[in-house]
Formats: structure tokens, C-alpha cells, sequence
């Protein structure tokens, strides 16, 4: 496919280009693809989405694009969840813009989004404000300011729930306190290579912080993509919560780069990296595991100098493209899986190319 | 609706399928549905995370019984019994009217029972200047130990404004 066809099939994808916090290189951006922080809210006088009724809803609707309106550093603009098709709400999935829950058919559920698909702010989801800023590389401090002065601006104009005690209430008393969850998103291939990854997790997990594969079940991870984040959001201050996060991540970091200087010489991970782009560049389908199996070696591959054609940005940006929603949209309908894989294979080849 | 597969219960799993375009729809009760295999029922693994912590919350049902359970937020009406299923709660009422009960599950969980975070300006009224009267006080003792006199000094007036502006709030009364 000529590649003139797929930019064409890309500007499609949305009018927009992709996400700031896939596209841009950030700190530490060879090892953390993106950080994020995330603040629960709820308006005081009304129950909590999962009890509100039909109209409770609406109305807080109504008042957090309100209070939103007043916003002009950030060119917020609304999207009602039931106005979206399936496929463009598995879209907004896809690029973490709202939560799978979110994205389920449902009334009365909407989200903000800003030109840079950098913050997200999700109406009625558990709680009746999930605001959210993404951004590339470990720049937690960075999203946490841009959060917290959103959430002064909301709160100057919304009653918020608040107990001094207990902080603000959220629906899930596990949110409970500062409403912060703050994560990072890790590329690990080394320590996986190397039999550490076991080990990593443990630790870390001891240290009041949950680990997650990004793909795949519990501690299995496809493309060797991790998320870490903060357990606790009562008792501790915001600060102390992001400093422990970013700490733990800095040890992560010096880890996976100790195993990445003993993978430096070693035949077999040479050889699986030349490999791995050799079948993205050729093979004439692709699942998506598989694609994001061959993506993580690759990246690994231009991460440690071992190869040098590829742009980091592109696989980036193809970690996110390849996946099902993304595919269908840039054909413009849905497509069956074995349609897909060829699809997805053709998308692969473009890029590597261009 | 009646379940689509047995005829008999009231179906509760609405199934929307599309396989290239085309769109089927089913409608079953739950049994049918796990029986046919359409859908994996997450409620199966008791590790789940939400599982995991409607356990957590329920350990008093055997002691307390029904009556214990069948307390009811006055204001948006969910029962303690609700909130051990869903580990939602319904309103910032609820917070009031089941503290006590909430109180250890809360110390499970964070092992923390107390904010320390960020305070809302308004809501939150003079609680915030006190917090930050309390976090420059520290850092000027952390100044003075390592003798940057001067930004001490700077810390000194700014905590002496938050104090005037306290004053001029009324002082003393905390908002809750």
C-alpha cells in the first residue's frame, strides 16, 4: 500500500493528530512512555452516580459544563457518551482517553477532552468527576499541576464533597481521601529478558504501589508494558504520594537500564530485535498481540542502539494504531479479525516505510 | 422479556453481537447465559478485584444479622447491605451515617484514617490557610537549621500575612 494512502487513512483516523502524551518524547521517555494523574470529584448535593436518578444526573451534567465554560486555558469540548458510535468510544478507549466502564452503552455519561487529547475530564463515570492529564515520559509533577489548578477552577464554582476527615468522598471508599491515582506507564523488556521481572514486581508491590500489565491477564504482560501506581489515597499528602511513585520509578528505570548494559553484547536479543522487525516489515497479517509482541523488541532494539532505521515516535505511535478500534476507523467500518490482521500488517509496513 | 433460550425466567442479559456488520440480539437470564457460554462471569473468581473487596466489607453480616444490614442512608436511601454487593457507596451521606462501620474497612484499606491532602479553597474554608501556615512554619525551621536567614524571613511574613487573613475570617472557627 503506498504510504500516500495510509497518511490519507490517518487523517481520517480523527481531525486531530494523534495524543501529545503518544507522539511527544518525554523525560526518561526511553523506559516511561507516559505518566498520568487522576482526581476523583463529586458534587455535594447530589448521590453519587451508581444512586443518582435520571435527572440528578443530567444536572450535574449541566453544572460541571458549566463550571468548565468558564475555562479558557484549555479548549475543553464536551462529548456525550450516547452521541458517539460504538467504534469511536472504543477509540477514546484505546487512547486512554475514558475507561472501558465509560465507554459501555449507558445514559446521561460524557466526557471532556482538550485539543491535545492531553486532559480528559469524565462526567458520571463512578464518581461524578474523573479528571484525568496524560502526559509523555515521567512528568508526573507537570500533570499534577495542570490537575490541581483544573480542580481549583472547578472548585471554586462546584460544592465539592469534602469531609475534613476523611477528604473528598468518593462512591468506592478505596478513592477515598485525596482522590489521586497516579501511575506511569513502563516499557520493561530487559528486566523481563534478564528473569528480574518477578522480582521487580514483588518489590514494588511492598512498597504500597499496584503493578499491572498493560495487556494481558494479571501479572502477565504482553509488550512488556507495565503499570505502576499508588495504592493508598487516604492519610498521605498528594506530594508524598507522587514523590514515592517517582522514586520507586527511578529505581525501576536504573534496573531495566543495568539489564538492558548486560543484554548489550548478547547475541539471541540481537537476533530477536533484527528478527522481530524483519516479520513487522514482511508478514501479510498481524494479530495484536503479536504486533505488540514484535513492537516491544523493536523498540528495545532502537532503545539500546542496536538498530538505528526507525524512528522511536513512529513505534510510539504504531503501539497505539495497531490496535482493533484504531484499525477499523481508519477503514472506515468494522471489520472481522482476519480483515483486521491484514489490515493491520498493511498499516505496519506504511509506517516502517515512511 | 422472557429469556430467549429457556422460555421461562425474565431475561437480565441484554447480548448485542456484530460480526461484520451484521447485528444479532439476544436476550437470556442469567443461568441461560452462563450455561451457553456467552458471557464469563467475572462474580466466578473470588480474586476479582471487586469481589475481593466486597469481602472485606461484609465481615460483620454473621455477627449483626439482617437487622444490622437493613440500615438505610437517610438521604439517598442505599443500605449497608447495598454497599457490601457494589463496595459503592451512594452519597457523601453515607460517609455520616455509616462512619463507625466504615472506620476499619477504611483502616484495611489505606491504613490511613485521616486526610493529610490537599484541601478545597472554598470548601474547605480557613483549614486550608492553616495547612499552609503549618507547612511554611516547617520549612522556615528547615531554613533557619541550615542558616538561610534571609528565606526565613521571607517565610516569617508570608506566614504572618496567612495569620491577618485568618484574623479577618473570624479566626478560630473551623468550617466544616
Amino acid at each position: 500500500m503506498p504510504s500516500g494512502v495510509v497518511i490519507k487513512m490517518l487523517n481520517n483516523l480523527s481531525n486531530r493528530s494523534l495524543s501529545q502524551w503518544i507522539s511527544g518524547d518525554g523525560p526518561e521517555g526511553d523506559i516511561v512512555l507516559s505518566s498520568r494523574i487522576r482526581l476523583a470529584r463529586n458534587l455535594e448535593k447530589y448521590p453519587f452516580p451508581n444512586r443518582a436518578s435520571k435527572e440528578e444526573r443530567k444536572a450535574v451534567i449541566a453544572e460541571v459544563r458549566e463550571a468548565i465554560s468558564g475555562i479558557e486555558d484549555y479548549r475543553l469540548h464536551y462529548i456525550e457518551m450516547a452521541d458517539l458510535p460504538e467504534l469511536e468510544r472504543e477509540l477514546l478507549v484505546e487512547k486512554h482517553l475514558v475507561s472501558p466502564v465509560h465507554a459501555t452503552d449507558g445514559p446521561e455519561k460524557g466526557v471532556f477532552i482538550d485539543d491535545n487529547e492531553k486532559i480528559s475530564i469524565m462526567v458520571n463515570e463512578e464518581d461524578h468527576i474523573r479528571l484525568q492529564v496524560l502526559t509523555a515520559g515521567l512528568q508526573l509533577k507537570e500533570a499534577w499541576g495542570i490537575a490541581s489548578e483544573l480542580d481549583d477552577i472547578l472548585e471554586d464554582k462546584l460544592d465539592i464533597a469534602f469531609s475534613k476527615r476523611w477528604g473528598f468522598l468518593t462512591a468506592c471508599p478505596t478513592n477515598l481521601g485525596t482522590g489521586l491515582r497516579a501511575s506511569v506507564m513502563v516499557h520493561l523488556p530487559a528486566l523481563n529478558l534478564t528473569n528480574n521481572i518477578g522480582k521487580m514486581l514483588t518489590a514494588v508491590s511492598q512498597l504500597g504501589l499496584a503493578v499491572r500489565g498493560l495487556y494481558g491477564e494479571g501479572s502477565e504482560s504482553i509488550g512488556n508494558l507495565y503499570q505502576i501506581s499508588n495504592q493508598v489515597t487516604l492519610g498521605h499528602s498528594e506530594k508524598d504520594i507522587m514523590e514515592n511513585l517517582v522514586t520507586v520509578t527511578q529505581q525501576v528505570i536504573n534496573q531495566e537500564r543495568k539489564a538492558r548494559e548486560a543484554l548489550q553484547q548478547d547475541v539471541k536479543v540481537i537476533d530477536n530485535v533484527k528478527r522481530s522487525y524483519g516479520i513487522l516489515k514482511y508478514a501479510y497479517q498481524l494479530s495484536s498481540d503479536e504486533a505488540i509482541r514484535l513492537l516491544s523488541n523493536v523498540k528495545l532494539g532502537i532503545d539500546m542502539g542496536i538498530i538505528d532505521y526507525v524512528e522511536d515516535k513512529v513505534l510510539r505511535e504504531l503501539m497505539i494504531l495497531i490496535r482493533p478500534a484504531h484499525i477499523q476507523k481508519m477503514h472506515g467500518k468494522e471489520l472481522v479479525t482476519i480483515e483486521r490482521d491484514i489490515k493491520r500488517a498493511e498499516l505496519v509496513q506504511a509506517l516502517l516505510k515512511s | 422479556m422472557i429469556c430467549q433460550r429457556c422460555n421461562k425466567n425474565i431475561s437480565s442479559v441484554h447480548l448485542t453481537k456484530i460480526v461484520n456488520g451484521q447485528k444479532s440480539e439476544l436476550y437470556l437470564c442469567e443461568d441461560c447465559a452462563r450455561e451457553s457460554g456467552h458471557l464469563s462471569f467475572t462474580e466466578n473468581n473470588p480474586f476479582d478485584f471487586t469481589n475481593f473487596l466486597k469481602g472485606i466489607l461484609n465481615p460483620e453480616e454473621e455477627i449483626y444479622g439482617d437487622y444490622f444490614q437493613e440500615d438505610r442512608c437517610s438521604l439517598c436511601g442505599m443500605s449497608y447491605q447495598d454497599f457490601t454487593k457494589n463496595a459503592l457507596l451512594g452519597c457523601s451521606n453515607c460517609y455520616i451515617e455509616f462512619e463507625n462501620r466504615l472506620e476499619p474497612i477504611l483502616r484495611r484499606i489505606h491504613g490511613n484514617i485521616v486526610h493529610n491532602g490537599k484541601v478545597p479553597k472554598r470548601t474547605g474554608g480557613t483549614l486550608r490557610i492553616r495547612k499552609e501556615i503549618e507547612e511554611y512554619k516547617e520549612e522556615m525551621q528547615r531554613a533557619v537549621d541550615n542558616e538561610e536567614f534571609e528565606r526565613a524571613a521571607e517565610l516569617r511574613d508570608k506566614i504572618k500575612e496567612l495569620e491577618n487573613m485568618l484574623a479577618v475570617r473570624g479566626g478560630d472557627k473551623d468550617v466544616e
